[in-house]
């Protein structure tokens, strides 16, 4: 379970400083499919990103199974994120000197997996995101939309117990969409957390609920 | 996982993000990065093995064109080497003995063109010199001497009121010299020189010019023995130097030893031919290797600041992956160690092909055509040991290098980085 308490995060001082997340209190149980929704600059990202683990509120908490993770080390948070969440990005992020086995693959290597292991996992979660055919090509030789899933298969590979996504289906057409966002439906109904930022209304339905934001707060 | 186990899982990682790295990068910047390695590598090898080679080689030139492997010469305080002819018995008897030359030399004066020049204001050309005389199969054995003749021939034992003079006498070979240094002007092969030992005078024929590394050679006269000897009125066959060439593997502290044991020291000096050098050549050798090392210092420093600079700027154009890696739990420690395995492998790379041309190519082309400096005969001086040594500070300098860029950058916010702020 994911919980935030009065999560304030302010970025700037003085004159500049500019506030993103206004007191945000929240709870995401276990095998919920969230969707956080809202305008350009309504702090959608910045919570995603205090939720995850990248950055750290200004004030205020985020629990991981009740345990305080604000205030850990750098290194700490690092090898808790790639123990226990997955992140995919709008733009996929991949290597672009990695394959995409080894884009997938590399994440289980710093699990200490071994490489014939990392590369079997990693190819089993390319089949699931149906790239069986693709292993061995590079990000440049992959469209967007494989790119994408690509990044769902580096994410999930590990078995996270979450998994954070960043408006993964910006930067794709709405058919390559909706096959991305079917793969995370997948993923759901297999009882996976997901943690969705997105701002397109026709996905609502996926979701198992909404939290829509206003200015750095929550609006309902 | 534990401190051990993941410091262990980040090189491991660090080295596969680093290979695919090296393989799929640019083609065109590894190889230009690879020949900045192998030139650092051969400044720093060449340039100090040059130096110290040059020395080396004008020491060897010494032992090989003068002194021997074993050098007797009169006290300071005699004028011959006394009772050379037991002594040269003594010598010859040794096993490890190849060769033997024994010399009498004594100070003189060269005139030339005293037939031309004899108006009243005009006076003959005269130059100071060592005039040696010598067994010419003898001298050969030990130094090479017929070899180094450069002009006319080499002396025979029939050779009458014939010199060799040494190119240091004369002024074709001296250009540029300090005033009161040039030689004699107009002297060729076949001319006739006056050659003056205090009150005595004897007129000769210039049979050959020699030119030696040896500035000492170069600035002698050699006669065959019999007839300096008669100059010099010299009837106990006394000699001032004798020149000794061991055989391949002699020891000549060991000769020097068995010379002293069998009372030779008592009537001359004896000297191995690193002795009769003195301390300069060592000194010199000392200032050359010190060149070479600053030198040598400075070609680490450029490679160094290159590898920082490549990689510095392959960090910040890969920022955002960096922050990537980061973000999806790839450790700091991994990425840095990915960098530096990078410049381990370009360092190692350019070292190699360093390495193959050294001893490939540059090393046994350059001992088999040595670089023709005046005073010596220029070898590179570059024992395996101590090229692995410097192999090795390339190695830990490029390292180096390679770490601090990357930890800089990957100790940049994570968040930050992603977002290519």
């Amino acid at each position: 379970m994911i919980e935030a308490e009065k999560i304030v995060k302010t970025y700037g001082t003085g004159a500049a400083a500019f506030t993103a997340l206004k007191g945000i209190d929240l709870r995401i149980r276990d095998g919920e499919f969230v969707g956080i929704m809202g305008r350009s600059g309504s702090g959608k990202s910045t919570l995603l990103y205090q939720l995850s683990l990248l950055d750290f509120p200004t004030s205020g908490r985020v629990l991981m199974d009740g345990t305080d993770m604000t205030g850990l080390g750098v290194e700490t948070c690092t090898q808790y994120r790639i123990a226990n969440f997955g992140y995919v990005f709008q733009d996929y992020a991949l290597l672009p000197d990695l394959t995409a086995l080894e884009n997938v693959a590399l994440p289980l290597l710093m699990l200490n997996r071994t490489r014939q292991e990392a590369y079997r996992l990693a190819g089993e979660a390319l089949s699931n995101v149906g790239l069986q055919e693709k292993l061995r090509n590079r990000p440049n030789m992959l469209s967007g939309g494989e790119q994408q899933r690509v990044s769902i298969a580096r994410a999930t590979a590990a078995c996270p117990k979450v998994i954070f996504a960043d408006e993964p289906t910006a930067s794709l057409d709405s058919e390559t969409a909706e096959r991305v966002m079917k793969v995370f439906k997948g993923l759901h109904g297999r009882g996976q957390t997901i943690v969705m930022v997105t701002h397109e209304e026709e996905f609502l339905h996926l979701f198992d609920r909404i939290i829509r934001l206003q200015d750095g707060s929550i609006a309902e | 996982m534990g401190v051990i186990a993941m410091r262990l899982t980040s090189l491991r990682v660090g080295f596969f993000l680093a290979w695919r790295q090296i393989l799929r990068s640019g083609r065109g910047t590894s190889a230009l990065i690879i020949v900045i390695m192998t030139l650092t590598f051969l400044n720093l090898v060449v340039v100090n093995g040059i130096l110290v080679g040059l020395v080396q080689g004008s020491s060897q030139a010494y032992r090989t064109q003068y002194s021997g492997d074993v050098l007797i010469t009169n006290k300071s305080d005699e004028s011959f080497i006394g009772r050379s002819q037991s002594v040269l018995r003594t010598v010859s008897g040794f096993s490890e003995v190849s060769s033997v030359t024994a010399r009498y030399v004594s100070g003189g004066r060269i005139i030339a063109n005293y037939r031309t020049k004899v108006g009243i204001t005009e006076r003959p050309d005269i130059v100071a010199a060592e005039i040696a005389g010598i067994d010419p199969d003898d001298e050969d054995a030990v130094t090479g001497l017929a070899s180094r003749v450069v002009e006319g021939e080499y002396l025979d034992g029939t050779s009458e009121r014939e010199v060799l003079i040494g190119s240091q006498l004369l002024a074709r070979y001296t250009e540029g010299s300090v005033p009161g240094e040039e030689g004699l002007p107009d002297v060729e092969v076949g001319d006739r020189v006056r050659v003056a030992i205090g009150d005595k005078t004897i007129e000769v024929l210039v049979h050959g010019v020699v030119k030696s590394k040896i500035q000492a050679v170069n600035r002698r006269v050699f006669f065959i023995d019999r007839e300096l000897r008669n100059l010099l009125g010299r009837t106990d066959l006394n000699v001032n130097e004798i020149a000794i060439r061991l055989h391949e593997g002699g020891d000549p502290y060991h000769v020097v030893d068995s010379l002293t044991a069998a009372g030779v020291a008592e009537l001359g000096d004896i000297q191995t031919w690193r002795e009769a050098q003195g301390d300069f050549f060592e000194d010199i050798e000392t200032t050359f290797r010190l060149l070479g090392d600053v030198i040598g210092t400075i070609a680490l420093v450029v490679a160094a600041l290159t590898v920082f600079i490549v990689v510095l700027i392959n960090a910040i154009t890969r920022k955002r992956y960096i922050g990537i890696m980061k973000g999806i739990g790839i450790c700091g420690n991994a990425i840095t160690a990915s960098y530096v395995y990078q410049s381990l492998f370009f360092a190692l790379v350019g070292s190699g092909i360093g390495l193959s041309l050294l001893y490939g190519f540059i090393k046994p082309y350059i001992d088999a055509n040595p670089i023709d400096f005046p005073f010596s005969d220029g070898i590179i001086v570059a024992p395996v040991p101590e090229v692995l040594g410097r192999v090795v500070a390339l190695l830990v300098i490029t390292m180096l290098a390679g770490y601090l860029p990357a930890r800089i950058i990957v100790s940049r916010n994570t968040l930050k980085t992603i977002l290519g702020r």
